[in-house]
């Protein structure tokens, strides 16, 4: 791994100072990155030219940068996380780029995540729709052993892949309806597939779609977007189980 | 002063059954009269702000996050630890116990790793009950692994990412809790100060980090649950937003420092590539299950393609110095083999520092799909970072700073020296001793969230009113006074320098001289440049933008500034502790093999430090450790 090679990017970044601000486009110059930077550390280098040039840095979430916190939320290049295939931007590098290369960087756009300032936005409506059901009722203490109820590894390894979600809203902002479907139904999907969540599953799933509808989010027409931007790969047929979820509900 | 731990007394077996059965109880009519504050909301302040809401106490819980969801509990990977004994291998809980206590190296108290290892199993049954997905065969039964430290595999795990789906099990209960309102959340709220009223902890100060507004909240009891310090070091695999803050503050208003000496270096991270990375990325231990390390036999050899490397010009040194454990030897220990190795020339990509894992033979013998089903997200995020295919070429792994297992003194109620102050998780020092190992980390936060606080706490509200204090009390606004000037004082500063840049300064003196391998010549020399770096700090940092808004550098100038106040005490506790102990190393203590040697005659004790004030020398404090379970022998993985 050798650093020889440096980059030259030129970045359109979206600026905002508030949530009463309009906002607009700014243009930086990221100067000396190489393809070992990560794209949020490439923001930092911009910014820290930024400071020491008495300029205000540009303000964008990130915490565990390894993918796994949901912190993380950008719109490069007009697709949430950038596009690479199961990635967030904190694991995005930067030899998915070229020297010279122009960079659009924008915040999550969705009515139901209003911009706070610059990339950063209030994603509250995901825990919204949590407390409206994305639980177990148990209580703490006086549960049965863990052993006691058999999970075939089938059933498992389906809720699993729906727990994988990390919140980041990714999901909800490459949706034309800013519609919050797959992440509401990654939650629905897991817990209605596990015994311990059959109980309550009616319930759930009709408090969930209700908080998501209350919170501004669109609804779903199909058009996989959420899909192809989520970085975690959390399958749209899990949309399809909220749906038989929803209707078997129905008829309770 | 000697501190008294208030462990029980009486048989080992039974004393937390005892002390569950001695403490109080808070009638659940009278519970809702008390207010707690919860600081921090992964694995351990998560489930205790459920349990206690659930129990019927009004909570106030603070996460530093846009959600509870994102605490950094949800970035652990490999699995946690319980003596479920489900594959009939020899475990129990004295075998946990046991496991624990000499993991770290004789520094831990036994109590409270007794009590650890016996509701280990409770938080496996709650998680279940939860819908946490943890693996399982096709039979549908719970599936186990083995972790560092240990010969019977205890571990249970979610495909990679066990932190996630235990924090999300976590969340879901709070969740429950927020919407029947016996919990309020406070997102995005950094803890900047603890209130003492008279010798009490009665409430906290935080900074709004969207409106940038100082607010303070009075409670009847305080509990923080904050995390570690190891950013200290700048570059480790905590998140970002991960500081010593919450603890330095309660520190600076009389809470005892623990142990702070004792950080874990883990073995299995990607190498640092450049000057510019914000960040190590840790590779779950697990893989040490499968991947073997080694690095060249001879110098020569490093740049050498692996594939032109035989068998015979292979070095796998743990297998070959620690042959019952192998690959599997604690952490503290294959760090240090790992830096020795490097040390010697014999590291292997850029500086040459790095050690290969290779999981070749396993593939050859599993076959690529089953290591792909094991660890197969832990493959894409190593090819993300470093462009590698790690089943095509081994992976190039580096400790990397990781865990804390010093913190703030509790008693075996988790109770610190402050009245009304409980600390939970990583945040307190009690169970991990010098050295944590694998998986139980996360055995440790949700113990302390669901079965411990829930019944201590009782014991100690009990004994006062009530809602006896409340934010008009002058200490509050003398807090608040305090937080707001310091901020006014960073952005006044106007300096040259950014906060990213003091940061890095002291990160590389803690990691070269209070890092891996510690002696009294490099303790002393940190201990003269930290006192340099804090003092240019507070004389040239450049913070831009206002204290009334969104503001990321003020954030960090306030992380930044408590480590370099908080990194002097960490210094001074290494250069305290004359003996080798866990991932606390100095080179001058050490067997004649190069193994750590312990001082018990010296220093089988807890050293908890009182702040005096800055350029003042703490105070020292010792709880001296007993034991009576376990007896105290050599730590030997051979």
């Amino acid at each position: 791994m050798s650093d020889h090679k440096t980059m030259t990017l030129t970045l359109i970044v979206w600026r905002q100072k508030n949530a009463n601000d309009p906002g607009k486009f700014e243009t930086y110059t990221a100067k000396n990155i190489t393809e070992h930077h990560s794209f949020l550390e490439m923001l930092d280098c911009v910014n820290e030219d930024l400071i020491i040039a008495g300029k205000e840095p540009i303000v964008f979430d990130h915490d565990c940068r390894e993918g796994i916190c949901g912190m993380c939320s950008q719109v490069i290049n007009g697709l949430p996380h950038g596009g690479q295939e199961r990635t967030t931007v904190c694991q995005l590098h930067m030899r998915k780029f070229k020297d010279g290369d122009t960079i659009y960087i924008e915040p999550w756009r969705s009515r139901a995540f209003p911009i706070q300032k610059d990339l950063v936005c209030d994603r509250s409506a995901y825990d919204t729709i949590i407390q409206a059901g994305g639980y177990t009722s148990c209580h703490t203490g006086g549960v049965p052993d863990a052993n006691s109820t058999l999970i075939p590894k089938e059933v498992l390894d389906y809720a699993m892949d729906a727990a994988e979600c990390i919140g980041c809203g990714a999901c909800a902002a490459a949706c034309p309806n800013s519609s919050a479907m797959l992440f509401t139904s990654a939650k629905v999907a897991q817990l209605s597939a596990l015994p311990q969540g059959k109980a309550e599953a009616s319930a759930r799933v009709q408090a969930m779609l209700t908080a998501m509808e209350d919170c501004g989010f669109g609804n779903c027409s199909n058009h996989y977007e959420c899909q192809a931007a989520c970085p975690k790969g959390i399958n749209v047929k899990f949309i399809a189980k909220l749906n038989r979820e929803y209707q078997k509900s129905l008829f309770k | 002063m000697i501190l008294d731990g208030k462990c029980p007394t009486g048989p080992i077996e039974t004393s937390w059954d005892k002390h569950r059965f001695d403490l109080k109880l808070v009638n659940p009519a009278n519970k809702r009269k008390y207010n707690i504050i919860m600081v921090g909301t992964g694995l351990a302040g998560g489930a205790a702000a459920a349990s206690l809401g659930e129990l019927g106490y009004n909570v106030q819980a603070f996460c530093y996050q846009d959600s509870p969801r994102r605490a950094h509990s949800i970035a652990a990977q490999g699995g946690i630890n319980a003596a479920k004994n489900y594959p009939s291998d020899g475990d129990s809980i004295l075998r946990l116990m046991y496991d624990t206590i000499k993991g770290g190296d004789f520094r831990a108290r036994e109590a409270d790793v007794w009590r650890l290892s016996q509701v280990s199993n409770n938080i496996i049954d709650q998680c279940v009950a939860q819908g946490v997905p943890f693996n399982r065969d096709y039979a549908g039964y719970l599936d186990n692994r083995s972790f560092g430290g240990a010969q019977v595999s205890r571990t249970f795990y979610s495909r990679g990412q066990t932190g996630q789906q235990l924090l999300l099990g976590a969340y879901s209960a709070l969740s429950r809790q927020i919407k029947a309102g016996t919990v309020q959340m406070y997102t995005r709220r950094e803890m900047l100060d603890l209130v003492v009223v008279d010798g009490v902890a009665r409430g906290i100060t935080v900074r709004n980090m969207v409106t940038g507004q100082i607010e303070c909240y009075a409670a009847d009891a305080v509990c923080l649950a904050t995390g570690g310090y190891v950013n200290v070091f700048y570059l480790s695999t905590n998140a970002k937003g991960c500081s010593v803050t919450a603890n330095w503050a309660a520190a600076k208003k009389g809470a005892f420092f623990a142990n702070p000496c004792y950080t874990q270096i883990h073995p299995t991270c990607i190498p640092q590539a450049g000057e510019y990375q914000s960040k190590l990325t840790l590779m779950s231990e697990s893989l040490r299950n499968d991947g073997r390390i080694w690095v060249p036999k001879n110098k020569a050899d490093i740049a050498k393609p692996v594939s032109q490397l035989p068998e015979d010009a292979r070095d796998y040194y743990l297998e070959r110095k620690y042959p019952s454990y192998g690959n599997l030897a604690p952490r503290d220990i294959s760090s240090r083999s790992a830096k020795e190795a490097c040390d010697e020339g014999r590291g292997v990509g850029p500086g040459g520092r790095g050690v290969y894992l290779d999981f070749a033979d396993s593939i050859k013998r599993l076959g690529e799909n089953t290591i792909k089903e094991r660890y197969g997200n832990l493959f894409e995020m190593y090819e993300r970072i470093t462009d590698e295919n790690g089943y095509k070429v081994p992976m190039r792994i580096y400790p990397a700073p990781h865990y804390a297992m010093g913190g703030l003194w509790v008693d075996y109620n988790l109770m610190s020296n402050i009245p009304g102050l409980f600390v939970l998780g990583e945040a307190n020092f009690s169970v991990h001793g010098a050295n944590r190992l694998g998986a139980s980390a996360l055995m440790q936060g949700l113990a302390d969230g669901y079965f411990v606080i829930p019944y201590t706490i009782g014991g100690y509200l009990v004994t006062v009113k009530p809602g006896s204090v409340k934010t008009d009390h002058p200490e509050f606004k003398k807090s608040m006074e305090e937080v707001s000037g310091r901020n006014k004082k960073f952005l006044n500063i106007k300096g040259k320098r950014t906060v990213t840049e003091f940061h890095r300064d002291l990160g590389k003196v803690m990691w070269n001289n209070v890092g891996m391998a510690r002696s009294k010549e490099s303790l002393t020399e940190a201990l003269k440049e930290i006192p340099k770096i804090r003092e240019e700090f507070w004389q040239n940092v450049k913070v831009s933008g206002s204290d009334s808004e969104i503001n990321q550098q003020l954030e960090n100038a306030g992380r930044v500034a408590d480590f370099l106040e908080f990194g002097e005490l960490l210094t001074r506790d290494a250069l305290h502790r004359e003996e080798s102990c866990g991932g606390h190393f100095r080179v001058e203590h050490q067997m004649p093999d190069g193994e750590a040697m312990r001082n018990d005659e010296d220093f089988s004790y807890v050293g908890a430090w009182e702040y005096k004030g800055n350029d003042k020398v703490p105070e020292l404090h010792k709880e001296p450790l007993k034991f009576e379970t376990i007896h105290l022998a050599v730590r030997s993985y051979k």
